[in-house]
């Protein structure tokens, strides 16, 4: 039941649904690059029963990291071999993105397409006419912003089968290269768009897994993953259906609603609020569009504050979608955990997570302010 | 789709198209005539006797690909389309009209037969481009074509395509430049201008021929010289008159977006010897 990064083997004993279609489970994945940091430990909860017992049994003790981006990168060579019809286009920064491992086996069904992020969105989309499934990926910022139009015109009015992967989101995820090449904008400028499917995987492992589903949709997707390592939280047993959030802690004082690398803040902030014995229920919301109403109805009616935490601007991002929703159908408090409205800056990821808020006490913060908002 | 060879049924075929386009904007009370008048022959030449397509198998697998990058030309695009049998020509008269397959600018979804989804200038070549990598990789001699229009060679990502179909030597792949010289702000030269045009596409490494785009025969024979070209795309520059074949509309800018109204219906039918 837990995750064996010794095993190489890569086994999914849970199936995938991505609108009804299962998935078929997934043999054996070559693994490119190890999971390699450790950090240090944290007490074990007192109540490991509230936890999904999916998760990595050594999330508390020594949880390991590993790079989102190597996620997206093992995946799509698995893709490669599995479905012929696959196909990767890049834009410069292939070796980043890990599109460049796709390259070194399947060259012929590679196509680089130098630095005009606008034409090789285009180019998919001609490839996607003619039955192919291409996956374009580059920087978030440039693989959003820089072909803004050609996605909204060529791929998602036309409901072309491209799915537009993005490393390099966030600003903490990023760090050194600073406010230009930090992505903070990206959920925002595809949530507008219809037809479009956004998935924020939290960890290696749930890249890996979002990178097969986003195959098996019909239409356009996008994938947000980073650079950093980041906490390995899941494991190959860990649920993940595109569309459906999961519980990984339940509770009933306040829900934490997180995607990216901020469930695993979500999570140790968790640790923190148990200490206080207020009771979180953290949510791992990874699908962002669609959004899972009944999973986030749910938590508003069983413990009556939200917040979210998310690496992106506040506005138009995931706790905006909710928001939304809130205000509507069940007007909530909730409490936002993000960019708020300001450009990055160049830092290392730590301090940056600092500076820009975006840390477990943060949110610990969010939920006692939420929480004195209840009714 | 059975080929046509004779020449004065070809141009009977554009004259038709042309009638169809003044009505449909007429009925429509918007749309743009101009630049659809101009590309009339263009049309008729690929999907009456240069393309392999199928108007009853729309997506049949071994056909030729035809992308419109200049979206809103589709009112000529629409006629041929329809002469070709995709469609009954009474649908015309349903352009732009709420529930309409024909939509005011080309929609992929909409309508069967459509390649992409266009309107936004400057993207049509880098779909082209992808779909002919993709016939390449689906081991199909299918030919991919591309209209764009001259005005639209001022977007930017016209020549990133360009560059991209040179590096992977797309001989599958023909764009056409209908060059009629005039944009919705009126001539290309004064708004940006985008002459040599003949030397830029030479300079990214295209196969370039000049012809005149109202010239059928000529049409036929340039893109039948266009297939023998191997290692590089061929761009195919169209010199066209904007408003072609209607008295008042020929090289008035103000054509490019604008229907006519009833009396100027009648005038334009008559020049087009609809009215007798």
């Amino acid at each position: 039941m837990f995750f064996n990064d010794k095993e190489e083997t890569f086994k999914k004993k849970s199936e995938i649904r991505v609108e009804g279609v299962i998935i078929k489970p997934i043999e054996k994945i070559e693994t490119v690059e190890e999971i390699v940091k450790e950090i240090p430990k944290i007490e074990q909860p007192k109540e490991i029963s509230k936890y999904n017992h999916t998760l990595d049994k050594d999330l508390f003790t020594s949880v390991k990291k590993a790079k989102t981006r190597d996620g997206f990168g093992e995946a799509l060579v698995k893709l490669g071999e599995i479905n012929e019809n696959v196909v990767a286009l890049g834009a410069d920064l292939c070796h980043s993105v890990r599109s460049m491992w796709f390259a070194q086996k399947y060259p012929e069904r590679f196509f680089q397409a130098g630095i005009a992020e606008a034409n090789m969105t285009g180019i998919a989309a001609g490839l996607a006419r003619v039955g192919k499934i291409p996956f374009i990926s580059t920087f978030g910022v440039f693989a959003t912003g820089r072909n803004w139009d050609q996605i909204r015109m060529s791929i998602a009015y036309p409901k072309m089968n491209v799915k537009i992967c993005a490393s390099h989101t966030g600003v903490f995820s990023v760090g050194e290269d600073g406010a230009s090449h930090q992505s903070l904008e990206d959920i925002a400028l595809m949530r507008v768009l219809p037809n479009m499917t956004i998935i924020v995987p939290c960890d290696k492992i749930e890249t890996r897994k979002a990178t097969f589903a986003a195959a098996e949709i019909k239409g356009p997707v996008y994938l947000r993953f980073g650079r950093e390592d980041v906490p390995v939280i899941t494991t190959e047993e860990t649920p993940f259906n595109v569309g459906k959030a999961e519980v990984f802690r339940n509770g009933n004082d306040v829900s934490i609603i997180a995607c990216g690398p901020m469930v695993y803040e979500a999570i140790l902030a968790g640790r923190k609020l148990e200490e206080e014995n207020i009771d979180a229920r953290i949510i791992n919301n990874h699908t962002i569009k669609p959004l899972d109403k009944e999973t986030l109805m749910d938590a508003v009616k069983e413990t009556g504050a939200i917040v979210t935490a998310e690496e992106h601007q506040i506005y138009g991002g995931m706790g905006s979608s909710i928001a939304e929703i809130l205000s509507q159908d069940d007007p909530t408090p909730i409490k936002m955990v993000g960019v708020k409205d300001r450009f990055g800056e160049s830092g290392k990821p730590d301090e940056l997570q600092r500076q820009f808020n975006l840390t477990a006490d943060d949110i610990v913060r969010a939920a006692h302010e939420v929480m004195k908002k209840k009714s | 789709m059975k080929k046509i060879t004779d020449i004065s049924e070809l141009k009977e075929l554009a004259r038709k198209i042309r009638v169809d386009i003044i009505k449909m904007t007429n009925a429509a009370g918007s749309g743009h005539p101009g630049g659809s008048l101009s590309a009339a022959e263009i049309f008729i030449v690929l999907y009456f006797n240069i393309m392999n397509h199928n108007q009853n198998e729309p997506e049949w697998p071994d056909r030729d690909i035809f992308i419109l990058s200049k979206g809103h030309c589709c009112p000529g695009l629409y006629s041929a389309m329809a002469r070709a049998g995709y469609f009954p020509v009474e649908d015309l008269m349903t352009l732009r009209k709420l529930g309409s397959k024909l939509q005011g600018h080309p929609h992929m979804r909409a309508l069967p037969g459509l390649e992409a989804s266009t309107g936004s200038l400057g993207q049509g070549l880098s779909i082209a481009v992808g779909a002919a990598l993709g016939m390449r990789l689906n081991k199909k001699n299918s030919r991919v074509y591309c209209l764009m229009g001259d005005g639209e060679q001022q977007e930017g990502q016209i020549w990133e395509a360009a560059m991209s179909a040179t590096h992977y030597k797309l001989d599958n792949l023909c764009g056409i430049v209908d060059r009629n010289r005039l944009q919705i702000d009126g001539f290309c030269k004064d708004v940006m201008d985008t002459d040599p045009l003949e030397k830029k596409w030479e300079s990214f490494g295209w196969n370039v021929i000049t012809v005149d785009g109202h010239d059928i025969p000529e049409l036929i024979a340039t893109f039948e010289k266009a297939k023998e070209i191997k290692g590089k795309p061929t761009v195919i520059i169209a010199d066209t008159i904007k408003g072609k074949g209607v008295s008042f509309m020929e090289n008035v800018a103000i054509w490019h977006g604008q229907a006519p109204n009833n009396e100027e219906t009648k005038k334009a039918l008559n020049d087009l010897g609809e009215l007798h």
